[in-house]
């Protein structure tokens, strides 16, 4: 219940500004041509992005765990990569590649948006899919195959159908996290809701008017999670049949596919990690030169990973009895919990820091200012991808075990922790790691409720970046994607891409 | 050592009546057998008993203590009740020895309990092992050994030997016997495998529809079936029309002596059961033979089933032994008599339920 508390606090606020606020101001706001035109141009944008990130994670995550795809175990762990760099940042890359050939401007708009979230989201619908793949029971396939089935048919029919939930998962993420990127959206200059909101506040200081499109906006991830949970209540909730003993799955043979599906890999690599690795390069040595840089530099790199371990250990925490009760107990109410969980998720970061400022003045005045309220805003903001995680995998850890455990005489806590914590322990860690990355990452929030004076790497790149100076901003940019690759590389290594497909 | 005393026991899962009150007693340190075809309930039965599911009517008692009653249920890991499950569920993060070692004090771990469970088993120097290196019947084996291993009172098997081969099944069904046998627990076996229920155990209970329709020794349950559909789920059966004159029956297979039984017998026009084996064949012109047509000849190695026709239309089945010394084909004129006694039934009854052959696929049963 605590869990969802802090789920709720962001909802809460916008119901009370709202209610302040009155219905006829409201509908003012609301019903204006440019307020459709914001629901269209997002919901495009999450379309779009969605639907490439569902086919190139699909795709990625099915080359590098099934196929005989050369180099796949180096080529698997790198692809998880992107999640390492931050939207704005990758956004940042681009432009300033692209600028020096094109002239200022060139690289904007909705379809430059699109390529850009793609390229750092997809890893939310790859990384899952991977992991369900590696560890899907072949036994289906191989019934598939006795039936006459080739095995592209298959792989297509029966694997694909297995890893549904997984891909519906990674996908509703995508969605979510579109519906809220603020970074790359304003560097490319795509007018959507979060962008809006933004300019309402902090040029307009318009606080009914940003209150407003952030309802309409939670209703549009609302929506979202209604399709959502339609398409997963036709899927069965997914598990080895039989016995806990594993054999790895087969693998589908490219042939003469074999060259062009690694050309395809590396470029899209080479689009969503060379493009920033070389535009970071390029300024990084300009950054560093400068003097007093370093010391800045370090304390921003350990303020960073702190608020970020705070965080994550908040988040992980909260999620934790979440997750269990939506895999163990799939009721209403475990599935209201979830759901409200991923409502806040698509609240744009600065709405959770306004309302976490707010809360922190009026009713936690001791947290303001200090970095709790800060892990409290990660851990509202980051929860559905912690539950996502733990839910997925308790529910790989089947219910059987724990009873012949517990006629063993041990009790539910022992249980817990003995057998479906280390069965499901991988797939926690992932979780883990992904919302340490996230919060490193996350910066609306950030920018609003750390304590004066504190700098993290991702608001030192911004401070620097809004007053456009580039070279100093670099080294931030570059240290956020190296600690970032850290649990990326790890994340990656734990799905089994590295460990379990070798040979 | 704990007797096991079920009594009244309702499970309904919403619309779909699992158990409508069973009742059973299994005598300390006895072996008993619920025997019945899938979706009959006996493993929810076996759920309830272990505590995976509260009873919405009935109690269970074990040594005289309530452990499960509507609202007032002994968690499982507070009842000392081990479970083997249908495909083993080995912990597949624990080695052999840890997973007997699971539910282990530490004193007993130090006393080395696990290797000896585990040699009680036959797996000795298998310790290290991961689940997923291990056979089929060897995981089997391990699950039984976590099971015994604390040493509980009362052991239940769900199906264990299911998914084994029919060699395996022996040779793991004889071990387990043996492995209970020296710890003397009390175990509950639940199996759709009339063979596996009279072959291990010294008590088996039929369960039809959430019911336990008849329970008693494996021979009283082959010889006296309360009804047709135990007779033809336990066993063969060969079913005539009769005429019963006192304690005898008149039959197209000649006049045969009935089962005495207790308790009103129906008279008149009635059916009557035998099982295969009671009818011989016999060299022509025997005195009380009937004489029969080989319609079909199943040949299993030790035995062998022919199915036949009487001359007035009437079939009957006759295992005969030793089919390899004179076997009879298919087309042959036998001479056919009756040994032993019959089982009377009022005629109404259809005899349905037939015995599976082999193995067939059980769901949640």
């Amino acid at each position: 219940m605590l869990a969802v508390g802090v789920a709720l606090i962001p909802l809460a606020y916008l119901a009370t500004r709202a209610g302040e606020a009155g219905w006829d101001r409201m509908a003012d706001e609301l019903f204006t041509a440019r307020t459709g035109e914001l629901v269209v141009r997002s919901v495009a944008l999450a379309t779009v992005v969605t639907a490439a990130c569902t086919a190139l994670g699909v795709t990625l995550a099915f080359l590098v765990t099934r196929s005989d795809l050369p180099g796949r175990r180096l080529l698997g762990v790198l692809a998880a990569l992107p999640l390492a760099v931050p939207s704005y940042v990758a956004a940042f890359a681009w432009v300033s590649t692209l600028q020096g050939d094109a002239g200022v401007g060139s690289f904007a708009g909705f379809w430059a948006a699109a390529l850009v979230l793609t390229l750092v989201s997809y890893p939310y619908v790859y990384l899952p899919v991977a992991a369900a793949l590696v560890g899907s029971d072949p036994a289906q396939e191989e019934v598939a195959r006795s039936l006459g089935r080739g095995p592209w048919r298959t792989a297509v029919g029966v694997t694909l159908r297995q890893v549904r939930p997984a891909v519906a998962a990674g996908a509703l993420l995508v969605a979510l996290y579109v519906l809220s990127d603020f970074g790359a959206v304003s560097i490319l200059r795509v007018d959507v809701f979060t962008r809006a909101i933004f300019t309402a506040i902090s040029l307009g200081f318009d606080r009914t008017g940003a209150l407003v499109l952030s309802t309409v906006l939670v209703a549009l991830t609302a929506l979202v999670l209604l399709a959502e949970q339609f398409s997963r209540r036709r899927a069965a909730r997914y598990a080895r049949l039989g016995g806990g003993a594993a054999r790895p799955p087969g693998r589908v043979r490219l042939g003469r596919l074999r060259w062009p599906a690694v050309l395809g890999v590396a470029g899209v690599l080479g689009a969503a990690l060379g493009v920033p690795a070389v535009s970071l390069l390029r300024w990084f040595g300009e950054g560093v030169s400068r003097p007093g840089s370093l010391g800045e530099l370090a304390d921003a790199a350990a303020n960073s990973l702190g608020v970020a371990l705070l965080g994550t250990g908040l988040t992980m925490m909260l999620a934790l009895p979440v997750g269990l009760l939506s895999a163990r107990a799939p009721g209403l109410l475990a599935m209201a919990l979830d759901r409200l969980a991923y409502l806040s998720h698509a609240l744009p970061g600065l709405v959770i820091g306004l309302s976490l400022v707010f809360f922190g003045i009026n009713v936690a005045y001791p947290l303001y200012q200090s970095v709790w309220l800060l892990a409290l805003a990660y851990a509202a903001l980051f929860l559905p991808l912690a539950v996502a995680a733990v839910s997925a995998a308790v529910a790989q850890a089947p219910p059987g075990l724990e009873e012949v455990a517990r006629s063993l005489g041990r009790r539910r806590a022992h249980v817990l922790r003995t057998v479906t914590v280390p069965l499901a322990a991988p797939g926690i860690g992932a979780g883990a790691a992904l919302v340490f990355l996230t919060c490193m990452k996350e910066l609306p929030a950030t920018l609003l409720l750390r304590p004066t004076g504190m700098d993290t790497l991702a608001t030192g790149l911004w401070t620097r970046t809004s007053v456009a100076a580039y070279a100093a901003a670099a080294p931030y940019a570059a240290l956020l994607v190296l600690i970032a690759a850290v649990p990326t590389w790890w994340l990656s290594a734990r799905t089994g891409v590295l460990t379990r497909t070798g040979g | 050592m704990a007797e096991l005393r079920i009594a009244d026991v309702h499970k309904a899962y919403g619309r779909v009546r699992a158990l409508s009150g069973v009742h059973l007693t299994v005598r300390s340190g006895a072996l008993v057998a619920v025997l019945g075809p899938s979706g009959s309930g006996k493993t929810t039965l076996l759920r309830c008993i272990a505590g995976f599911e509260p009873p919405d009517v009935g109690e269970i008692r074990l040594e005289g203590r309530r452990i499960a009653a509507p609202g007032a249920s002994v968690p499982p890991e507070r009842r000392r009740i081990a479970v083997v499950p249908q495909e083993g569920a080995l912990f597949p993060h624990l080695s052999v020895l840890d997973n007997i070692a699971y539910g282990l004090d530490r004193a007993a771990r130090r006393a080395g309990r696990a290797t000896a469970v585990l040699e009680l088993v036959g797996l000795a120097g298998l310790q290290d092992r991961m689940p997923h290196h291990l056979s089929g019947g060897q995981q089997q084996r391990v699950a039984v050994a976590r099971a015994l291993a604390p040493r509980p009172p009362v052991v239940l098997l769900d199906e264990p030997f299911n998914a084994l081969d029919a060699a395996l099944r022996a040779e793991l069904r004889r071990d387990v016997w043996q492995a209970l046998r020296a710890d003397g627990a009390t175990a509950v076996l639940v199996t759709h495998d009339q063979a596996e229920a009279l072959s291990m155990a010294e008590e088996v209970a039929v369960m039809r529809d959430g019911r336990i329709v008849q329970s008693g020794p494996p021979e009283l349950l082959y010889g006296s079936p309360a009804d047709p559909w135990v007779a033809g789920f336990v066993g063969e059966a060969v079913w005539l029309p009769a005429v019963l004159d006192r304690d005898r029956a008149d039959t197209p297979l000649g006049t045969i002596r009935l089962t005495a039984l207790e308790g009103s017998a129906p008279t008149g026009t009635v059916r009557v059961l035998l099982r295969p084996e009671q009818i011989t064949l016999v060299p022509p012109g025997a005195p009380n033979a009937v004489a029969a047509t080989v319609v079909r000849r199943d040949f299993y190695g030790h035995d062998a089933m022919l199915a036949l026709r009487l001359d007035d239309g009437t079939r009957v089945a006759a295992r005969i032994f030793d089919p390899a010394s004179a076997p009879p084909a298919v087309g042959d004129e036998v001479c056919l008599h009756v040994r032993g006694t019959a089982r009377a039934f009022p005629p109404g009854e259809r005899a349905s339920g037939r015995r599976p052959r082999g193995r067939r696929p059980s769901g949640p049963a």
